[in-house]
C-alpha cells in the first residue's frame, strides 16, 4: 500500500467514524433535541385551563396550544413577518361556517377526536361554550364582549352541526369565537371529574388538558417546568413539526439572555428592551419585534378631580411630556410613537393612531398660566411595580419634565398585586398604564377606555356625551355594515378624545421575541403568546 | 434525655400557635387584593366580586381564621392561587430542593471555614490569618444574588465549564426516582452515575454562592473560640506535658472550641435558608424560598402562611438538634437537662 493512499483511506475512515461517532452514543438523544424546543420565560402557568379561576396569562398559552376552537385566523404578512389576519377566518374544529342574519351554523370536522380518542361532537361544543359563559370571572366577561352571554344561544342541531344564535347584531361576535376562551373541552371526560361544588370540572382541567388540540401537557411542575407533547391525531391544521416543547421557568432575565446566547435555550420573549436591542445588534439570534395590536401605553389623568379636571392643565401636561426621551432612553427605540403627528394630518379611520402633541415647554407654560395655575401644583404619579423595568424610568423622566412647568410630582410605586385594586378605585391623579385589547377594532378599545359607562379601563373616569354618541354610533354602524357612518363616527370619537385629552397616548409597545437562527415559524397573534404549532427547529 | 425532649416539645406548642395567628394577620394586613389580582386584566367590579366570593374572602376575618385553623387541623394548608397547587404538596416537593442546596452550601462552607479558622487561630497574625480575614469580609459583604450572577457569568457564560443555570437538572435529563428527594442521594440509590454527575454539576455554582456567603461567621467564630481555648490553662498543661501539637490542637483545643461553633452553625443554617430565596431566583432553583416570594408578590395568602409555618417548625427542630448536639459535645449540658 502506498503511503499517500494509506493516509487518504485513514482520514476517510477517521472522518466516517467521526460522523458516526455521536450517532452510536445516543442517536435518540440527538434526535429528540432536534425535535424539541426549549423555551425559557419569566413565569409559568398557574392553571392549564383558561376557564379556571384566576388563570394567568402564561396559562392562556397552554390553552391556545392544547385546545381547539371552532374557528381561528388566517395569517397575513406585515413587514415581512407572519401576522394574524383579523378579517380572515380559517376553520379549526369546524369544517364549514354558514353565516345567517341572526345566527351562524358550524359543521364539525368528522375525523376530529379528543386526545383520549373520543370523537368531538356538537354536544361537547355546546357544553364548552355553556361553561365559558357560566363560570364567571374573565372567561364569561370575554364572551360577553362578543354578545355571547346565555347558554340558550348555543344550539346542538345534530351530532355534527352546531349553531350560535345572536343576542343582537354585533360584529364582534364572530371574532370573539376565535379568541382563546371559547375552546372546546372533552365534556364526557371532564364531567366524570365534576362534583357538586365544581359542576364544570374546573379542578380537573386545572391540572390536566382535555382537548383536541395539537399539543397535550405531558408533565407540569408549577413554577418550574411545563412539558408538552405533540398530539399526532390532530386534525385542526397541519401537523406541527416540533414533537416536544420544554418550557422552563427562569426568573432571572440575565440568565435567560445567557442561555440564549450560549445556544442552550431556543426561544425567550420577556427580556428587558435593552437586552433585545443589544442582541439585535449582535446578530447571533433572530429577534422579531411587533407592535401590540390595539395596545397603547399612556399617561392617564383623573378628570373628575382638580387639578386635572381642567382641560388647559391636561393640554399643558400633553405639551410637557418628554416623548422622544422616553422612546430613546426607556424603550431603546423598541416601540411605535403615538405622538407628534403633523399638524395638518387628517384623522384616520384606525386605532391606534398618533396625536398631534409634541414636547413644547413654552406652550405648556402658557397653558398653565391660562388655566390659572402659573406656579404649578403638587401631585403624585403612580405606576405598577410589576412592570418597573419600563415604568420606573418613564415616570422619572415625566417627573423631571413636569417640574419645568411647575408640577411637582412624587413618584408612587404600587406593587403588582395592588395595582388593579388602585386602578379600580379611580382616585390616582396621574399614572401610567397599558391597555391592549384582543379584538382589534377601534370601537372595542373605546368602549373599554373612553365610554361613559365607566368600565375599569376608563381609569380617568372620563365622561363625554359626544364621545359616547360617536362610540355607540360606530358600534351599531359596524353591526349593520354601514361603512360611511362607521368611518364618520370613528373619526369623530378619535378627534373628540384627542381634544379632551383625558389620557395621553405615548407609544404602542412591542412584543419582542428572541430565538436561535435555526428556529422559524414564529407568528404574531392577538394574544401575543407563542403558537407552538408552526414553530420549526432546524 | 427523653424528659428533656418532652419538655422542649411542650414549649413548642405556644410558639406555633403564635406563629399561626401572626402569619394569618400579617398576610391579611398586606396591601393588595388577591381577588382583583386573580380576576384577570379585563375584569370589572362584578367579576372581582365573583372571584372574592369564590375565594371565601368576602367572609369576616374571624370566620376566615376559623376556617384556616380547621383546615390546618386536617393537615390542609390550602391552595396556592399563583401555582394552582395545594400548598402542602408544593412544600413537600420543594423543601428537598432547598434543603439539598442549603446543606450542600453549608457543608462546602464548613469544609473551607473550619480548617481556615483553626489555622488562623494557631498562626495568629500570619499571612494565613490575614487571608482568612479578607475572604470572610469579602464573602459576607457581597450580596448573594451578585455572587450568583458573577459565578454564572464567569463559569457558564464565559468559560462554559458549568451547565446552564436551569435548576436542579438539565432540561433534557430526567429526575431520579424519588426516595429522599435529594437528587444526589436518589441518583446514587438508583445507581445512576450520570444523573448524579448532572445534579452535582448543577449544585456546584449555587452551593458555592451560599458557601461563600456563610464563610465569614463560621471562620470568625472558629478562630475566636480557638484563640480563647488555646490560651486556657488545660492547653498549657497539655503542652507542658509534652503532647505534640496535633493532639493538643485537634483533640483538646478543638473539641472544646466546638460549642460556640455549633451554635453559630445553627444560626448560619437558618439564615442560609433565608438567603436561599435570592439564590433560588438566580439559578431557577425550584425551592421553597422562590415559591414564597412569588406568593408574596401576588398576595397569595396560603403559600405565605404555609411557608412561614414550615420555617417555624424547621427552626424549632433545628434548635432541638443543636441542643442535643451540645449534650454530645459537652457532658455538662446533659446534667442540667
Amino acid at each position: 500500500m502506498k503511503r499517500r493512499e494509506f493516509l487518504k483511506s485513514a482520514t476517510a475512515l477517521a472522518a466516517s467514524t467521526a460522523v458516526a461517532g455521536p450517532a452510536i452514543f445516543s442517536p435518540a438523544k440527538a434526535q429528540s433535541r432536534a425535535e424539541t424546543l426549549l423555551i425559557v420565560s419569566e413565569s409559568g402557568p398557574n392553571n392549564l385551563d383558561i376557564h379556571g379561576v384566576g388563570t394567568n396569562v402564561p396559562g392562556y398559552e397552554v390553552s391556545w396550544n392544547c385546545y381547539d376552537r371552532l374557528i381561528s385566523h388566517e395569517m397575513k404578512t406585515v413587514d415581512g413577518k407572519p401576522y394574524y389576519d383579523k378579517n380572515k377566518f380559517k376553520m379549526e374544529l369546524a369544517d364549514d361556517m354558514k353565516l345567517d342574519d341572526m345566527s351562524v351554523t358550524f359543521k364539525l370536522k368528522k375525523k376530529a377526536t379528543f386526545q383520549d380518542g373520543t370523537p368531538v361532537t356538537a354536544k361537547d361544543v355546546k357544553w364548552s361554550l355553556d361553561r365559558a359563559v357560566s363560570v364567571k370571572g374573565f372567561p364569561t366577561f370575554q364572551m360577553a364582549a362578543g354578545s355571547l352571554t346565555k347558554p340558550e344561544q348555543f344550539v346542538v342541531v345534530d351530532d355534527n352541526t352546531f349553531r350560535v344564535d345572536f343576542a343582537r347584531k354585533d360584529r364582534l361576535t364572530i371574532p370573539d369565537l376565535a379568541v382563546i376562551v371559547p375552546c372546546v373541552v372533552n365534556s364526557e371526560l371532564v364531567k366524570k371529574h365534576a362534583t357538586e361544588q365544581d359542576p364544570w370540572g374546573l379542578e380537573y382541567t386545572k391540572q390536566n388538558t382535555a382537548g383536541s388540540g395539537a399539543y397535550k401537557v405531558a408533565s407540569w411542575v408549577a413554577g418550574t417546568e411545563v412539558v408538552l407533547e405533540r398530539n399526532d391525531a390532530w386534525v385542526g391544521g397541519q401537523l406541527p413539526k416540533t414533537k416536544k416543547i420544554i418550557w422552563r421557568i427562569v426568573p432571572s432575565a440575565g440568565n435567560r439572555r445567557a442561555l440564549l446566547e450560549r445556544g442552550d435555550a431556543d426561544i425567550s420573549y420577556d427580556l428587558p428592551n435593552k437586552d433585545f436591542v443589544e442582541l439585535k445588534a449582535d446578530g447571533k439570534l433572530s429577534i422579531i419585534s411587533t407592535p401590540y395590536s390595539n395596545g397603547i401605553q399612556y399617561i392617564g389623568m383623573n378628570v373628575k378631580n382638580p387639578p386635572f379636571d381642567n382641560l388647559k392643565v391636561r393640554q399643558a401636561v400633553a405639551y410637557a411630556l418628554p416623548y422622544q426621551k422616553i422612546m430613546d432612553a426607556v424603550l431603546f427605540g423598541l416601540a411605535k410613537p403615538m405622538f407628534g403627528a403633523p399638524a395638518n394630518a387628517a384623522t384616520q379611520v384606525a386605532w391606534p393612531q398618533p396625536h398631534k402633541f409634541n414636547t413644547d415647554i413654552a406652550k405648556a407654560k402658557a397653558l398653565m398660566a391660562e388655566a390659572g395655575v402659573p406656579n404649578g401644583f403638587e401631585t403624585t404619579i403612580s405606576f405598577d411595580l410589576g412592570f418597573a423595568g419600563v415604568n420606573e424610568p418613564l415616570c422619572v423622566l415625566v417627573q423631571e419634565s413636569l417640574a419645568q412647568i411647575g408640577i411637582k410630582c412624587t413618584i408612587n410605586k404600587i406593587p403588582g398585586a395592588n395595582w388593579r385594586t388602585e386602578l379600580n378605585k379611580k382616585v390616582m391623579p396621574l399614572y401610567t398604564n397599558v391597555f391592549s385589547g384582543w379584538l382589534d377594532y377601534p370601537e372595542y378599545f373605546f368602549i373599554w377606555c373612553y365610554h361613559g359607562k365607566n368600565s375599569i379601563f376608563n381609569t380617568m373616569s372620563y365622561q363625554s356625551k359626544e364621545t359616547d354618541a360617536f362610540i355607540d354610533g360606530a358600534v351599531s354602524a359596524a353591526a349593520n355594515g354601514d361603512k360611511a357612518t362607521y368611518d364618520k363616527d370613528v373619526i369623530g370619537m378619535v378627534d373628540q378624545v384627542f381634544a379632551d385629552m383625558p389620557r395621553i397616548p405615548l407609544y404602542q409597545p412591542y412584543v419582542n421575541v428572541a430565538m436561535q437562527k435555526n428556529v422559524s415559524g414564529y407568528q404574531y397573534w392577538f394574544h401575543r403568546r407563542l403558537d407552538y404549532r408552526t414553530l420549526v427547529k432546524g | 434525655m427523653g424528659k428533656l425532649l418532652l419538655k422542649r416539645m411542650l414549649l413548642v406548642i405556644p410558639n406555633l400557635i403564635g406563629v399561626i395567628i401572626v402569619t394569618f394577620l400579617l398576610t391579611r394586613a398586606l396591601p393588595g387584593d388577591p381577588a382583583a389580582y386573580f380576576a384577570g386584566p379585563a375584569a370589572g367590579k362584578e367579576a372581582i366580586e365573583q372571584i372574592r366570593i369564590k375565594l371565601g374572602l368576602d367572609k369576616p376575618l374571624i370566620v376566615q381564621f376559623g376556617r384556616y385553623v380547621a383546615d390546618l387541623a386536617h393537615g390542609n394548608l390550602g391552595n396556592s392561587l399563583s401555582t394552582g397547587q395545594p400548598v402542602l404538596t408544593e412544600l413537600k416537593n420543594r423543601l428537598p430542593a432547598s434543603a439539598e442546596l442549603t446543606l450542600f452550601g453549608l457543608i462546602l462552607s464548613i469544609l473551607i471555614a473550619v480548617p481556615l479558622g483553626i489555622l488562623a487561630a494557631v498562626k495568629q497574625g500570619s499571612w494565613i490569618d490575614h487571608i482568612c480575614r479578607v475572604v470572610a469580609t469579602a464573602g459576607v459583604s457581597l450580596p448573594v444574588f451578585f455572587t450568583g450572577l458573577l459565578l454564572v457569568y464567569v463559569f457558564y457564560f464565559k468559560l462554559g465549564w458549568s451547565p446552564a443555570p436551569l435548576g436542579r437538572l438539565d432540561a433534557f435529563a430526567t429526575a431520579p426516582p424519588q426516595v429522599s428527594g435529594f437528587y444526589l442521594i436518589d441518583s446514587l440509590l438508583a445507581r445512576n452515575p450520570e444523573t448524579f454527575r448532572a445534579s452535582l454539576s448543577q449544585l456546584l455554582l449555587p452551593g458555592f454562592t451560599l458557601g461563600i456567603f456563610s464563610l465569614a461567621p463560621i471562620t470568625r467564630m472558629t478562630r475566636a473560640s480557638m484563640l480563647a481555648v488555646l490560651a486556657s490553662d488545660f492547653v498549657r498543661t497539655a503542652r507542658a506535658s509534652g503532647l505534640n501539637d496535633r493532639t493538643v490542637i485537634i483533640t483538646y483545643a478543638f473539641r472544646n472550641a466546638m460549642l460556640p461553633v455549633v451554635t453559630t452553625l445553627g444560626m448560619v443554617f437558618s439564615f442560609l435558608l433565608g438567603a436561599n430565596v435570592l439564590v433560588e431566583k438566580v439559578f431557577a432553583w425550584p425551592g421553597i424560598g422562590s415559591y414564597a416570594v412569588e406568593a408574596l408578590i401576588t398576595s397569595d395568602f396560603a403559600p405565605v402562611q404555609g411557608f412561614v409555618l414550615t420555617m417555624a417548625i424547621l427552626y424549632v427542630v433545628l434548635n432541638l438538634i443543636i441542643d442535643i448536639l451540645y449534650g454530645v459535645i459537652d457532658p455538662r449540658v446533659r446534667l442540667e437537662g
